[in-house]
């Protein structure tokens, strides 16, 4: 089959304008990568960092430990770790080491800097339902945006999705946080791909500006609904070809993307704020046979945590952003917290290339206002909101989001407790390449943009 | 047991009248740009500072609030914002921070349009901010109006001073996209023409005419700006366009000018040290957001300080989502880059003074608020641990030498939701 799919072209018809028995079935077409990563890990060296605290991510801490990575893994980590041969040493002394942090939530190469109409690619607010559009594909590699969140944030993986001005936005992608030439180049390589869905106020308020269905919450969930019951024809379709052989059906990019959300394929990043809303989702999800893999924003999650643990959904939310429309005038500082005390799968995100700079910064507050409800959380445990948490909701926790042995060596050394505001990266490793030290300007990239610009180089 | 007693001092329903307080044992920020003390004293009476810092003497019947482990600092001020101004960025009813069709603008003010009820001020309240500069918004016109300073009391008179700055917007912002900026550099200088010919002639002055660009009530808003007794706060991002506005000077050697914004100001800081203008920026704009930001750094403030430059932050230019509790976060991170190689930041004390006596010495107020210096409004906050670090917060809120309630809607929901299930009645019984 695999064969049968690299012989073919996904889009190409059979000569004859009836399949003869003998032709190779096409591959059903959401299966197929025509637009492969060609991401490729920089050269390391062998790396021992000694006498650090470390948080591994998965809520495990280890003072004055060692981590060692090689060849672009994880090797060990522990109390203590004879350095092989060959190996760069690094002491530790004071700092901290964490795996590197996960953002779900971007719109970085989509809506980069400078915010200029002619690089402002996020949102195909045309229809309601895009789901064709793919975010890649508006990835601009160039975003200065990238390096911030490298230097600044220690954040090593992104999730980079249309915006939420339609009900189905398109196909998100995973990239890592490494300037390339191409957004190929970034794309992490055999990452799941996500589709973004919105409820509430941001597309009845598009779309119901323009006299387009939908203009209600009603009429919000009235499309999505037409729109899976289409979703789950053309899949029977290809499944029926699969199966009977025949005429392959009419391709449909757009229908493609969401019959590989019913395939399970495709991880549904619902941006939702509201809990009753929320609720509404998830019995549509079991109607139409799909999963939501997390809500985003999810404002009013902690109204619904029970109801998100028994649905196995995530959330990704922000540490203390309320009230700037109706939908978010319910939030809580606390939030985070509740849902850890449920016990859902939560984490914080940013939707903001400001914030995606200190979402180490964003936990800490979650955390603090968590304690002061009575709900102690440790800094070990906090940090899973920007490690394993976010790497399961994109389906990368087999491959990153902690410190384990095995595990892509994405790993940031700081400057103090990455809980305190006092605190900065002081190297970040991707796949255990260096590319971000405080101490050499060598490793601080400027992207192509702001190459001759005023503060070109400069420290941000 | 002290941590209790101080937390159910501060849940104690607040006297609607000033006392005489001393707080005692803390580390004191007195939020004048000095090192924290530890150890000091505060003392307040009928509403104003009487002393803060080392070996202070408690007078003889004053309540004792014992802070020892805790700090104790003024209040923070929110500079720039739009605090009670409205429900929600998104929320359109209700929003009063701008007027788009009105023939009025620079005589708008906003002092008449402050809701001490708007669901914010609890919340920013509770967070340590005790004061706000309230700003319009400028649409229709680069003069955005009057704008106001407030307190984020409980009680129903938030006013401190209205008509505290005129606000002009040299930006380029969205809503200007067809002016330009020689445009908006003629309307500047025209309109502070018009206003000192009103000045001269006012029985003559034709502000109502077809081709006049200011009404009688914007050329009266302005004489006061020409005179010096109110400040023009001026939002301008370039360097170029920063040179521009320090030159309007020349003309009007009375203006009293605060630059807003000047996401470039460090690459002209010496010109703006020069004048003698303060300047209220954004502690964490580093992006090339627009072209008029290319060289935003978050050394920025450290830069300008370094130049000899009054510097206070506001949360412009960055997410303001979460409100101006942010604003120590922001604070916190001009610390933090002392520790990067190349970064220019901010000690402690300088810090904590861009969010408390910096914004009221940039509209020539810290006489009166901004810091715990003999003879200021008590703005007073008891803090946990350090103001500037992320795991604190306030455990009790002074303003005017009045204690305030530190519960929200927020406090009100994370209550009831503690537990997410319902009871043996609805959530919505529970309260």
């Amino acid at each position: 089959m695999s064969l049968a799919a690299c012989a073919q072209a996904p889009a190409a018809k059979p000569k004859s304008a009836s399949a003869s028995p003998s032709s190779p079935k096409l591959a059903a077409p959401w299966t197929t990568d025509p637009y492969p990563s060609t991401y490729h890990a920089y050269p390391g060296v062998p790396t021992l960092v000694t006498n650090v605290t470390i948080y591994d991510g998965e809520g495990g801490r280890i003072d004055n430990g060692a981590v060692l990575f090689a060849d672009g893994k994880v090797v060990q980590v522990g109390q203590s770790i004879a350095p092989p041969a060959g190996a760069t040493v690094i002491d530790g002394h004071g700092k901290w080491v964490t795996p590197g942090i996960i953002d779900v939530h971007s719109h970085m190469g989509d809506y980069p800097a400078p915010g200029v109409q002619a690089n402002s690619d996020g949102n195909e607010a045309t229809a309601p339902t895009t789901p064709e559009v793919w975010a890649e594909h508006s990835v601009w590699p160039q975003d200065p945006q990238f390096s911030r969140a490298l230097m600044n944030g220690g954040v090593t993986t992104l999730q980079i999705l249309p915006g939420s001005a339609n009900l189905m936005g398109g196909r998100s992608v995973i990239v890592k946080n490494v300037y390339a030439r191409t957004e190929q180049g970034m794309k992490f390589p055999g990452a799941p791909y996500g589709l973004k869905m919105a409820c509430g106020e941001n597309p009845k308020r598009v779309y119901g500006s323009k006299g387009r269905e939908p203009s209600t919450r009603m009429g919000n969930i009235a499309v999505d609904r037409m729109t899976w019951a289409k979703a789950t024809e053309y899949k029977r379709r290809w499944e029926k070809y699969e199966k009977d052989g025949g005429e392959p059906p009419t391709r449909d990019i757009a229908m493609d993307t969401l019959a590989g959300v019913l395939d399970g394929k495709i991880l549904v990043q619902n941006h939702c704020y509201r809990a009753d809303e929320m609720a509404i989702v998830m019995d549509m999800s079991k109607e139409f046979g799909y999963h939501v893999s997390a809500f985003h924003h999810g404002v009013e999650s902690y109204k619904i945590a029970d109801l998100l643990k028994a649905n196995n959904v995530c959330a990704a939310v922000w540490a203390d952003w309320y009230g700037f429309k109706m939908e978010a005038y319910d939030g809580i500082p606390e939030n985070l917290a509740l849902l850890q005390k449920a016990g859902t799968c939560a984490m914080i995100h940013s939707d903001d290339p400001n914030g995606v700079q200190h979402l180490n910064q964003e936990v800490a507050k979650a955390q603090a206002a968590g304690r002061r409800a009575g709900i102690a959380i440790p800094d070990e445990v906090a940090w899973e909101w920007l490690a394993i948490n976010p790497a399961k909701a994109i389906g990368l926790s087999d491959r990153i989001g902690s410190l384990k042995p095995g595990k892509m060596a994405d790993v940031v050394l700081w400057n103090g407790n990455p809980l305190s505001v006092y605190s900065r990266p002081d190297m970040v490793w991707i796949d255990g390449a260096l590319m971000y030290d405080a101490k050499d300007p060598k490793r601080r990239p400027v992207s192509d943009f702001e190459l001759g610009q005023p503060g070109e180089g400069d420290v941000k | 047991m002290k941590r209790l007693l101080l937390s159910a001092a501060a849940l104690i329903a607040a006297p609607a009248f000033a006392e005489t307080v001393a707080f005692t044992g803390g580390t004191v920020a007195v939020g004048d740009g000095s090192a924290p003390i530890p150890g000091g004293t505060v003392v307040i009476r009928d509403g104003r500072v009487v002393a803060a810092g080392a070996g202070v003497a408690v007078p003889a019947g004053a309540r004792v609030v014992d802070a020892t482990g805790k700090w104790v600092s003024a209040g923070i001020v929110a500079s720039f914002n739009t605090e009670g101004l409205y429900n929600g960025e998104d929320i359109g009813e209700g929003n009063d921070t701008s007027a788009r069709t009105s023939p009025f603008h620079a005589a708008i003010d906003v002092s008449v349009a402050i809701n001490p009820m708007t669901q914010a001020i609890p919340v920013d309240r509770a967070s340590g901010v005790t004061r706000a500069i309230v700003a319009p918004d400028a649409t229709g016109s680069i003069f955005a109006g009057q704008g106001a300073v407030i307190d984020l009391g409980a009680d129903p008179m938030p006013v401190t001073r209205a008509r505290a700055f005129q606000f002009v917007e040299l930006g380029e912002a969205e809503e200007r996209r067809g002016e330009t900026r020689p445009g908006r550099y003629a309307q500047l200088h025209d309109a502070l023409a018009e206003a000192r010919d009103f000045q001269h002639s006012p029985a003559t002055f034709d502000g109502r005419g077809k081709d006049a660009l200011l009404t009688r009530a914007d050329a009266a808003a302005l004489l006061p700006v020409i005179d010096g007794r109110m400040p023009l706060v001026v939002h301008v991002e370039r360097a170029s366009d920063i040179l521009q506005v320090l030159d309007l000077k020349r003309q009007y050697p009375a203006l009293k000018l605060v630059l807003f914004g000047v996401s470039e100001g460090w690459m002209v800081a010496p010109q703006i040290a020069a004048a003698h203008v303060p300047v209220v920026t954004a502690a964490l704009a580093n992006l090339p957001a627009s072209f008029e930001a290319l060289a935003a750094t978050e050394s920025n403030a450290g830069r300008l300080e370094q130049a000899g430059v009054p510097v206070s932050i506001s949360t412009v230019d960055v997410a303001s989502e979460g409100g101006q509790r942010l604003l120590k976060q922001y604070a916190g991170n001009l610390v933090a880059i002392t520790k990067v190689p190349g970064m220019t930041g901010l000690d402690w004390g300088h810090a904590f003074a861009t969010i408390t006596s910096g914004p009221a010495a940039a509209l020539g107020m810290d006489g009166e608020i901004g810091s715990l210096r003999a003879g200021r409004r008590a703005d007073v906050v008891v803090w946990d641990g350090d103001p500037l670090e992320l795991s604190s917060a306030p455990v009790a809120v002074f303003i005017d030498g009045v204690q305030q309630p530190l519960t929200s809607r927020q406090t009100r929901l994370r209550d009831r939701y503690l537990n997410p299930t319902e009871g043996a009645l609805p959530k919505a019984y529970d309260r």
